[in-house]
């Protein structure tokens, strides 16, 4: 039973051991001074006199800042990013849902001059406590206006704030993921770094200029 | 020499070393163990009910969580099921994609088994970690392909969803470049050991002849020296236009099953690269006016299967003309390799039990579906 085999076997293992690691520390990273003094783009002395805690805890490697996990631009992560000014309330997306877990209330809202008639958008509810983040409701949206978000840390411990309504998806960050929208990844968005701030930013298609919008579109109250 | 009466232990559902919620009534005598019987079904989802009630693009989100170890594969199988079923012409780059994908998806789950191996022969935690470190490289190109790591959801009916990233093909050659390295380790670690080799040489040996009539099939029948492959016999996909050599072992032992894992995957290797020299630039998938987003396939049933990495993964559908499948039935490749664990497993002994079960390398998800 013993041979050599054991001793190669350890080798490996010793080999291992002077690896760097494939593991990453989250949330929080432990640094040195340096790191921190470059994390918080101070120099050392004022660290100290600013934060000295963090400053003398960095001096044995201790000191915390937050960890980002690289992802890829296409991670499905569980903020939905929603645009209710593209959302026209055709509930695609709820009839795409394999669980069914959106629900969506409209009632005829008002006329727009550009836009015609319009639904507007009384509920809009996804049960993400059930949600897979399949992202086939991203998949039939026609309109770009919902999308998958990047972060994951939604953990909550009351089940009934993991429906998010309206007002949640309306205030939320709006850091959408490049699934299905391959706009984003022309234009070599990063939901990483930036938010869509603008709801035409999020669409497929060139935001028309002020003057073509005039000339397409004529206004049929007069 | 004293006498030894039966004893009958229960071992499971929640057993560490099951590899998921399995159950198995054995009994022994003294050391050996004289009856198996193996209890599952604790892990049944229903899946091939609900897939009657969905349509045939959201089934594939059941799909993911059958074999989670290996959810390329079964995206595959399922949709080649589909494509067949709707006659649908797939697009050449979409499944150039689909085919790296699953062979990424066969090395994943290759190490996983191997790994496991490693971990059931009581190594604990170390040399399972140096698989799912490799393993974890693997995930993070899914996750640029398709956003999730494990439930991937990748493929749709003609091809696939999204055409790769631009950052996936330098991650992909490095990751190409590891891959036999960490065999290597791995390979060093299993077959260069004395213990390692006395505990799994000779044990739980199959004959072919059982293997084939219990339907094995995959890399346990293949380390029996049976000489099939789906890839090389009944090529779907692109599989015809590759060439790849199918490593067999006579020997049929615990050894031999991880011995034809490893080579597989490093032959998994040599099949991405040949992908990677003849995919060309082009659609991904056919525009929706040829596949609609809900399709209706005509009435009819088909069966279709694919080499999974865990043996012959089959999807048999029947249509009855609606979005719907009419009948979804899954041929699930652990669940008929689990056939021969009794015979595997009579006149072994107990700290042989684990071994011998994870060299099956079944996952409880497919088994109880
Ligand atoms: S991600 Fe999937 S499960 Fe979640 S709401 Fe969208 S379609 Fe439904
Ligand atoms: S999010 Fe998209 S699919 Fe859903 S109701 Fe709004 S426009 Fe329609």
């Amino acid at each position: 039973m013993i041979g050599p085999g054991l001793l190669r076997g350890l080798k490996i293992t010793l080999i291992n051991f002077f690896r760097f690691p494939a593991t990453i520390q989250y949330p929080n990273r432990r640094v040195w001074l340096p790191e921190l003094s470059r994390y918080n783009s101070l120099t050392p002395l004022k660290l100290f006199l600013e934060t000295p805690k963090s400053a003398i805890l960095s001096l044995f490697g201790m000191a915390e800042i937050p960890m980002k996990i690289p992802q890829s631009p296409r991670f499905r992560g569980n903020e939905f990013a929603w645009f209710e000014d593209r959302c026209t309330g055709c509930a695609s997306c709820a009839k795409y849902c394999p669980l069914g877990i959106i629900e969506i209330v409209t009632s005829p809202g008002s006329t727009d001059i550009q836009e015609g008639e319009n639904y507007s958008i009384d509920v809009f509810d996804i049960d993400i406590g059930r949600c897979m983040f399949c992202g086939l409701c991203v998949e039939a949206c026609p309109y770009d206006a919902l999308h998958m978000g990047t972060s994951f840390e939604r953990s909550t411990t009351v089940r009934n704030k993991l429906v998010i309504n309206k007002d949640n998806l309306n205030n939320s960050d709006k850091k959408p993921s490049s699934w299905y929208r391959p706009q984003f990844e022309e234009r070599e968005f990063n939901p990483f770094d930036s938010e869509i701030e603008d709801h035409y930013e999020a669409g497929r298609h060139e935001k028309p200029e002020k003057r073509t919008m005039k000339d397409r579109w004529v206004d049929r109250n007069n | 020499m004293p006498s030894t009466q039966p004893v009958t232990v229960n071992l499971g559902p929640q057993h560490p070393s099951t590899h998921g919620v399995f159950r198995m009534r054995v009994t022994f005598d003294g050391e050996e163990i004289v009856d198996v019987e193996p209890v599952f079904g604790y892990l049944h989802r229903g899946s091939e009910k609900l897939a009657e009630e969905r349509t045939y693009t959201q089934v594939l989100t059941l799909t993911d969580r059958m074999d989670y170890v290996s959810s390329m594969l079964n995206n595959q199988s399922y949709i080649l099921a589909v494509e067949k079923l709707a006659n649908v012409e797939p697009s050449p780059r979409g499944v150039w994609l689909r085919m790296i994908a699953s062979e990424l998806q066969r090395i994943a789950s290759h190490l996983v088994a191997t790994g496991f191996l490693i971990q059931d022969l009581g190594a604990l935690g170390t040399p399972l970690i140096y698989s799912m470190r490799q393993r974890e490289y693997i995930l993070d190109l899914f996750e640029m392909l398709c956003g999730a790591r494990i439930t991937n959801s990748y493929l749709r009916p003609g091809g696939v969803y999204m055409d790769a990233p631009e950052e996936f093909w330098p991650a992909l050659d490095k990751v190409l470049l590891d891959v036999p390295h960490a065999f290597d380790e791995l390979e060093e670690l299993l077959s260069a050991n004395e213990i390692i080799k006395s505990r799994t040489i000779g044990v739980s040996i199959l004959s072919p002849e059982s293997m084939v009539n219990a339907s094995i099939t995959g890399p346990m029948l293949r380390a029996g020296g049976v000489d099939w492959d789906l890839r090389h016999r009944n090529p779907y996909d692109f599989y015809d236009q590759i060439n790849f050599h199918r490593p067999l072992h006579n020997s049929s032992d615990n050894f031999a099953r991880f011995w034809v894992r490893i080579q597989e995957a490093r032959e998994s290797v040599k099949i991405i690269r040949q992908c990677i020299d003849k995919i060309e630039p082009g659609p991904v998938r056919p525009s929706f006016d040829e596949v609609p987003r809900l399709l209706r396939p005509p009435p009819g049933d088909v069966y279709s299967a694919i080499e999974g990495s865990k043996g012959e993964l089959g999807f048999y559908l029947v249509s009855d003309g609606g979005i719907a499948p009419y009948r979804c039935h899954v041929r699930a490749s652990s669940l008929i390799n689990l056939t021969l664990l009794r015979e595997m497993l009579i006149g072994e002994l107990f700290n042989d039990l684990f071994v011998s079960f994870g060299s099956i390398d079944l996952n409880m998800g497919e088994v109880d579906r």
